[in-house]
């Protein structure tokens, strides 16, 4: 059964991995030129604390090959529509399966077989892709300012994501038993699992931190562990004292597109801030030069009232620290998905099929 | 002697219509038999039962003495060819008789080669690019290399022409006369079953309408016409299956335990392909199977 | 005792629509070729496995022909090697076949010239053959 499964397979298998030997070739040629162009830029500039220029000068190298992280987050996708979906889909919808399933192989051997070796050149393609992206990448990597852009071109996660995906193309190949619905069903459904992952779970994988100051201020001036460069903001919302949410970085949004700290007077003598409530404390009677800078009487009466009326920023953000972590987290999941869905094919195999 | 096939009751259902209802035989081991009906009468469905790719809805089967199973002791014994001759456009001829030898331990490579020769296959040649006639000789090849003690065909000739069914039958036939194996072939052609078959099974609407060995059915139904007649006044022993009457004559065809002693009658054998008409029209006359007694109205 | 090579001397053929079954059209076949002289003492008949390639029959319908046969003592099976030819059917009377034969020529290009065509002479030839055979009887 190996033999047979190793038959069908090399095709695809030869065109995989032949592009990944190309460009396994061209990273080892460039790799060490990266790397020698860090040692003598970055080095250096790093004990004087003026990187910048270096930096985007070493970014901007090799550009081209960059966008082999964009093929590592396309890679997992594609397996699943062209390795997992037809697996089983073409052989229900052509018949061969009647064929396959009278030789003197058990059909649990025959799923088996198939799903653990084409399975496993799926994960061996994507992992080994990403060692070689990520290994290439590194002197980047360093001076990146954003390392969490990244998450998905690195590390450990496209092993995670080549497995569910080809596990999710079997799964539907053996469901709709016709190879393109299944293909289509298996690119949309992978879609959208990433994207609510990376939007919904991702930011939650490990407990992120919680910054609370006053509107207007530094975020995080004066506590203990402000966000560094590097960490992931996730979000910075304005809220009330009573937790609802009426601004983002720094400011409060009043609808189609205004939006800022708006004080204004309220006819009785009072100031109120626009979109939370009338100050209780007392404003000057001249908010300063027209057209200028509020005065700075004004200014402080500002800040009491934001203290008095309880509005605050709250900054939520993975530090870097958790970047390794989130990764074996989400590999986890990913890797969880895959083995519920081989799971349900094997269920369903045997429920369906005699 | 135990039955090569024997099923007791055995029903298919899909939703509410029943495939296949009610089906009891007991096949004979060393037959060649026929399994002939109109499309759609249940025979692919009997004969999927039979191989283990569908699971019975009522009833029970037996094949070679065990129930089909999905491991490699059953599935080794028994050849099948489904409709269509399934195979793999991409693969030659000489790779799918080594995908025969992978998956089937008791693999005859040398008689697989030897048969692929004789019927003039190039083993180079890709599967899809193979005429029908080509494909069905592969896919009989590949079914008994394995040395199976039963051959499962379905339809096998139903989309070749006269040549190429002339041939497929040949090969059938000389590997029957080689090796000891029974043989079930399912067909809604009539005339290329007479020389073939020892064994028949007439099914329509979803039931078994008859089975026996042929030259017993043959010998135990005769045709009769004279002058017109009630078919119920006839003596017990013989039923009437199909009848037909003009103002003056009657025509039945009977099944009768004995002779026919009436001198009114005219009496004749019937030929195979007018045994199987006689009971697929009975049983077009019947209506659909439905599972449950019908309701005379 | 066999002087010839081996093959077999005669080649069956099938018709589909005589109405007559395989396995009594095979024996008549054998009986056919043994009045007319072309199977002799010691022939060797097709075997099973030839007989089968060529027709696409049923063997055991080669078996039950050539069993009827030895029962009526025409043939003998020698296991493994094939079944043989022990008495043919011609004697004395294969010495008229020829003129006979030749009389019926002369009678068939009569009855042409008389206008008949092949359906009339069959149609004719029964006739006279099936009042000749009951008058035999009675």
């Amino acid at each position: 059964m190996i033999r047979l499964t190793w038959r069908q397979f090399r095709a695809q298998a030869t065109v995989a991995f032949g592009a990944l030997a190309v460009i396994a070739v061209l990273l080892a040629i460039t790799g060490p030129q990266l790397v020698h162009l860090y040692d003598i830029s970055i080095i250096p500039c790093q004990a004087r604390g003026d990187c910048s220029a270096a930096a985007t000068a070493l970014a901007s190298r090799d550009s081209v090959l960059q966008g082999l992280g964009i093929v590592l987050v396309i890679v997992p996708g594609v397996i699943g529509v062209f390795w997992g979906a037809p697996l089983l889909a073409r052989e229900l919808e052509s018949g061969t399966y009647q064929l396959a399933w009278t030789q003197s192989v058990p059909r649990r051997r025959w799923l088996a077989v198939k799903l653990g070796l084409v399975g496993l050149a799926s994960v061996a393609l994507a992992g080994l892709l990403s060692l070689m992206v990520t290994w290439w990448s590194s002197p980047l990597d360093r001076v990146n300012a954003d390392p969490f852009t990244l998450f998905d071109e690195r590390g450990v996660v496209p092993l995670g994501y080549a497995a569910f995906a080809f596990a999710l193309g079997v799964t539907a190949g053996l469901l709709l038993r016709r190879t393109l619905a299944a293909m289509a069903v298996t690119l949309v459904v992978f879609a959208v699992v990433r994207v609510a992952v990376t939007l919904w779970v991702r930011p939650r994988l490990l407990t992120p931190r919680h910054i609370v100051s006053g509107l207007g201020q530094s975020p995080g001036l004066g506590t203990p562990s402000p966000p560094q460069p590097g960490d992931w903001v996730i979000s910075d919302a304005t809220e009330t004292a009573a937790g609802r949410v009426i601004g983002q970085n720094g400011g409060i949004s009043y609808g189609s597109g205004r939006y800022g700290i708006l004080f204004g007077p309220q006819g009785n003598g009072r100031v109120a801030l626009q979109g939370v409530g009338t100050c209780p404390n007392q404003f000057p009677a001249q908010a300063g030069a027209p057209g200028g800078r509020p005065s700075a009487a004004f200014q402080r009466a500002a800040q009491e009232c934001i203290a008095r009326l309880g509005v605050r920023q709250v900054l939520t953000y993975q530090p870097t620290s958790h970047y390794w972590p989130m990764q074996w987290y989400e590999l986890a999941i990913f890797t969880a998905l895959a083995l519920v869905l081989t799971g349900f094919c094997f269920l369903w195999l045997r429920r369906r099929f005699a | 002697m135990t039955a090569v096939v024997a099923a007791d009751g055995l029903g298919k259902q899909y939703g509410r219509r029943w495939a296949l209802a009610d089906c009891t035989l007991r096949i004979p081991p060393g037959r060649v038999v026929g399994l002939v009906g109109p499309n759609g009468a249940g025979k692919t469905t009997l004969l999927r039962l039979a191989v283990g790719l569908l699971r019975p809805t009522a009833g029970t089967i037996e094949v070679l003495g065990r129930a089909p199973g999905d491991d490699a002791g059953q599935l080794g014994r028994i050849g099948f060819v489904a409709q269509d001759t399934p195979l793999y456009p991409a693969l030659p001829v000489a790779d799918h008789l080594r995908l025969g030898g992978w998956l089937n331990p008791r693999w005859d490579d040398e008689m697989a080669r030897r048969r692929i020769a004789q019927v003039g296959l190039d083993p180079r040649q890709r599967a899809g690019k193979l005429s029908g006639g080509q494909r069905a000789q592969l896919a009989l090849t590949l079914a008994m290399a394995k040395r199976p003690e039963l051959l499962i065909l379905d339809e096998p000739v139903a989309s070749l022409d006269p040549l190429a069914r002339r041939e497929f039958l040949q090969l059938l036939m000389s590997i029957v006369a080689e090796a000891e194996l029974s043989v079930v072939l399912s067909s809604h052609l009539v005339g290329d079953l007479e020389r073939v078959c020892d064994y028949l099974v007439v099914m329509a609407a979803s039931r078994v309408q008859v089975a026996g060995e042929v030259d017993q059915l043959l010998a135990a139904h005769r045709r009769l016409a004279g002058p017109r007649r009630d078919p119920r006044t006839l003596p017990a022993g013989q039923e009437v299956i199909e009848e037909s009457h003009t103002d003056v004559q009657s025509t039945l065809v009977v099944r009768c335990g004995g002779p026919v002693l009436d001198p009114a009658w005219t009496v004749e054998e019937l030929s195979l392909e007018d045994l199987v008409l006689a009971y697929m029209s009975r049983a077009r006359e019947q209506g659909p199977a439905d599972g449950k007694l019908s309701v005379l109205r | 005792m066999d002087t010839r090579n081996g093959c077999p001397v005669i080649e069956f053929h099938l018709d589909a629509r005589s109405g007559v079954s395989p396995y009594q059209q095979i024996v008549q076949q054998v009986r056919q070729a043994l009045r007319l002289g072309l199977l002799h003492e010691g022939d060797q008949l097709p075997t099973v496995k030839e007989a089968v390639e060529r027709l696409a029959v049923n063997p055991n319908t080669v078996l039950k022909a050539y069993k009827e046969l030895e029962h009526a003592g025409l043939v003998a099976a020698r296991p493994g090697i094939g079944t043989f030819v022990t008495r043919t059917l011609s004697d004395a009377s294969l010495a008229a076949h020829g003129p006979l034969r030749q009389e019926l020529g002369r009678w068939l290009a009569k009855a042409r010239r008389a206008g008949l065509d092949d359906e009339s002479i069959e149609a004719l030839f029964r006739d006279v053959f099936r009042s000749s055979a009951a008058e035999g009887v009675a």
